[in-house]
């Protein structure tokens, strides 16, 4: 059966471009690129959210964007069991929406972060499945507002219902820490309750090729087609 | 009627940008400026003719909509 997706744009979207080569290289369906005002989506398996500063990031990452026209039809989408995938920009769009919980402020120590990092699966659900428990992926990251944040009553939901998807590791550059923005708990991506929503701060998208300094992010899709 | 609306992180999340004001206006030679946090102001207008209450519902409906995360912000009409 064919897998039929979709990339959203915004303005100020960049990541969208490479998140539509992703799925029209490793799916087997049509791959549609949406405008965001447009009123509704296609019927299609997956929507991806993309990264980069949509509306410039104004008020807040993902503020303006969560606004947008075509979000209502988005969560009609998440409502019917459809599968979302929000990386970086998209994660912070999809935690403004409401969809996920928390949300994504500054990083700690006040640097845009445009590198190589290390995450590991932490609760399994349709995104993961096919990655090993403590297999350490590496996968990078590009963000200024990454750090994760949630108060304690959201922390244990996320834990008690197995909603964090990965969390940030040790890898093997010997300067590589764990925590590399000041996330609660390492967290990297988190689903929602039903698990058919991922949001996460690495980008797959940038980690599947064979010119990329890795094939990991490969995984996070395969997963979710196998 | 000119509004202006008080945005800041909640207490308990930390601010690293004042941190930082905190340790150039230090360098500065200005001391004793401590426990600094940055927020944001936002001014609007409202028409006169509003009455308190509409003008209360418009702002905490802005507030709640769009203007202020409640996760991690809390706010403050400074009227």
């Amino acid at each position: 059966m064919s897998f039929k997706s979709a990339v959203i744009t915004f303005p100020g979207s960049n990541c969208d471009r490479d998140a539509l080569v992703y799925l029209k290289a490793l799916t087997n369906g049509e791959v549609l690129n949406i405008w965001h005002e447009e009123n509704s989506l296609p019927n299609v398996d997956l929507v991806i959210v993309p990264g980069g500063f949509s509306f410039g990031d104004y008020l807040r990452s993902g503020a303006m964007a969560s606004k947008s026209k075509i979000i209502n039809d988005l969560i009609n989408h998440s409502k019917k069991g459809g599968y979302i995938l929000g990386i970086c920009n998209g994660f912070q769009i999809l935690s403004e929406i409401g969809l996920l919980k928390g949300a994504l402020i500054q990083n700690k120590r006040l640097k845009f972060l445009g590198k190589n990092c290390f995450i590991k699966k932490r609760y399994q659900s349709d995104f993961n499945c096919l990655i090993n428990k403590d297999q350490v992926l590496k996968i990078p990251v590009a963000h200024n507002e990454g750090n994760f944040y949630c108060d304690d009553s959201d922390l244990k939901y996320l834990h008690d219902n197995e909603l964090i998807a990965f969390e940030y590791c040790e890898g093997k550059f010997s300067n590589s820490i764990a925590n590399i923005n000041g996330s609660i708990d390492n967290i990297a991506g988190i689903t929602n309750k039903d698990k058919n929503i991922l949001g996460m701060m690495p980008h797959p998208e940038r980690a599947f090729q064979n010119f990329h300094s890795s094939q990991d992010g490969k995984l996070i899709l395969e997963s979710l087609l196998s | 009627m000119r509004i202006k609306i008080l945005i800041r992180l909640k207490s308990q999340i930390l601010e690293p940008q004042g941190k930082v004001i905190e340790k150039s206006l230090s360098n500065l030679g200005l001391k004793n400026l401590n426990n600094i946090r940055q927020g944001k102001l936002i001014e609007l207008d409202i028409p006169d003719k509003f009455s308190k209450e509409e003008r209360d519902e418009l702002i905490t409906s802005a507030c709640k909509k769009l203007l202020v995360n409640e996760i991690i912000e809390e706010y403050e009409v400074l009227g």
